[in-house]
């Protein structure tokens, strides 16, 4: 029941991925996009991590991609410029499917070895996913994350130095 | 021995059948609401402005929601020539699910029994509750922008770029202000937040209950102000300012797909009652601990609060005058967030210090 549903997940996936690349319009590529980020959160949804599929929804297809949408519907490109970009379809194409079986070639090597650890489906159904993602944040890896929160500052910081013509 | 929580594994035929009446249930009160909350909102308005309202279409105009639904059902179709066609079709779609879908989560009664098992009075009990409802407010933006691209017409790129900048502004300090209720409550459940606020108020006052209305008033004061302005309802409907851009990003479109975003816009306003009362006014919860208010079941309670809170909407659409533009923005980033920021802090703060 759950592989099949798995598949059909997958299969929208795919298919709106591929719209992605395919789609005349940026704003329905983007509208794909917003798909592929909903399969996603439903994957996590399905290995126990709700905390994750919200984040997704949330700061993907809730924040990010309404940003794109934005910066496009703005920009609107016409038609010649779209005709100017199409030479480079074939060698990104032929790029990205070396990578995919690249991808294919490294994961087929490793070996499954099973579950390790100590957070355990039971553990996370016990105890709360989101309970134990913060405590992970906050204690082991709180330096990584606090190098991040830094770096969106800096980011936000030189959107704005951009965006005011006298600072 | 209180009885097992029916679920899919104990009883799958149970779960489903009690899973589609529910779903079936909530679905025509919500709609039934939308429809009558246009009735009402005109009913309200116009008594405010000493008007009578509608009033020739039954009784004191209370069949009038049916007569403009089927009017604007057999509206003619119009799709503009110019129109970017899918996502213009999909538009009104995109804002109206959003908003339904939330719905999900709002508990609206204790637990009942039903043969062996409990039910709980609920769609769904998801443990991440709030942020699924922070995570589904955030996408009704989609339908608005991508409406006013898609028409091909200024007035609606215009609103659909004004309602995504208010939207995005205000949905940081709409989060922020409910942070301050999960840091009280320590769990994301809706469930288990009105069970919480069941408890006696502060641990001393045994006939009021412990709403977090009482503990986070600024909270609840910043919610409701940017959850309005997050809605696109007056006093913040910049987006379809008729007075300045026909109606926004809802210009061109007709018909049934006209109807879709005026059912959204209802729609919206239910669910940010529904949570606003949930979160802080108690949820299906009586008022006070007394034997008489508690006889009276749940989801009567939870209604008659999302009822008044949609009735102060539609107040304060009587009384305020739009906001500009520039003021909107303004009071979204430097007023709204410092405030949800300061107060997720000394919230933080007193929690630490009462421990």
């Amino acid at each position: 029941m759950e592989i099949i549903f798995f598949y059909l997940v997958a299969l929208v996936a795919v298919v709106s991925g591929f719209l992605v690349i395919r789609c005349q319009s940026p704003v329905n590529s983007a509208l794909g996009l917003v798909n592929t980020f909903f399969c996603l959160a439903i994957f996590y949804v399905m290995l126990h991590a709700p905390f994750m599929a919200a984040i997704q929804i949330m700061v993907y297809a809730g924040a990010i991609m309404v940003l794109i949408i934005f910066v496009i519907m703005l920009l609107n490109l016409g038609e010649a410029e779209r005709k100017r970009y199409t030479h480079g379809i074939v060698w990104s194409s032929i790029a990205s499917l070396l990578v995919l079986f690249n991808v294919i070639f490294f994961i087929k090597r490793g070996r499954v070895t099973g579950a390790e650890g100590d957070i355990t489906t039971f553990m996370v159904e016990s105890f709360g996913h989101t309970e134990l993602i913060g405590k992970a944040i906050f204690t082991e890896f709180l330096l990584p994350f606090e190098i991040a929160s830094i770096l969106l500052l800096v980011a936000i910081v030189g959107a704005v130095v951009l965006a005011k013509k006298e600072v | 021995m209180t009885p097992e929580m029916l679920s899919l594994s104990n009883s799958p035929v149970w779960f489903v059948g009690i899973m589609l009446v529910k779903l079936l249930v909530v679905f025509t009160v919500v709609m039934l609401s939308v429809a009558y909350a246009t009735w009402c909102e005109r009913k309200v308005i116009g008594h405010m402005q000493t008007r009578l309202g509608p009033m020739r279409t039954g009784w004191h105009g209370l069949l009038q929601p049916f007569a403009d639904g089927i009017k604007l059902f057999f509206k003619e179709e119009i799709v503009p020539t110019d129109s970017i066609k899918v996502p213009f079709l999909l538009a009104p779609m995109m804002i109206l699910v959003p908003a339904l879908i939330t719905v999900a989560v709002i508990p609206f009664g204790p637990d009942i029994q039903v043969g062996d098992f409990m039910v709980p009075q609920q769609i769904t009990d998801l443990n991440i509750g709030v942020l699924y409802i922070l995570a589904f407010a955030g996408l009704g933006v989609y339908g608005i922008v991508l409406a006013g691209w898609a028409s091909n017409s200024k007035y609606s790129l215009l609103g659909g770029i004004r309602a995504s900048a208010q939207m995005i502004s205000y949905e940081l300090a709409a989060g922020l202000s409910i942070i301050a209720v999960f840091m009280l409550s320590e769990t994301l459940s809706l469930r288990e937040i009105v069970a919480l606020q069941q408890q006696d108020l502060w641990g001393i006052c045994s006939f009021v209950p412990n709403w977090y209305i009482f503990t986070q008033p600024l909270a609840f004061c910043l919610f409701v102000v940017t959850a309005l302005a997050e809605i696109n309802r007056t006093p913040f409907d910049m987006p379809e300012a008729e007075s300045e851009l026909v109606s926004g990003f809802c210009t061109e479109y007709s018909s049934m797909k006209y109807a879709l975003f005026f059912m959204a816009e209802y729609a919206n306003m239910i669910v940010i009652s529904a949570l606003a009362a949930t979160l802080f006014l108690g949820g299906w919860s009586a008022p006070l601990n007394i034997a008489i208010f508690t006889m009276i079941p749940g989801f009567v309670w939870l209604l008659a609060k999302v009822y008044f809170m949609m009735f102060c909407f539609m107040w304060l659409r009587a009384t305020f005058p739009r906001v500009r533009y520039d003021q909107l923005m303004r009071l979204g980033w430097k007023v709204m967030l410092p405030l949800a920021l300061a107060n997720v802090m000394i919230t933080g703060l007193v929690v630490v210090i009462l421990q």
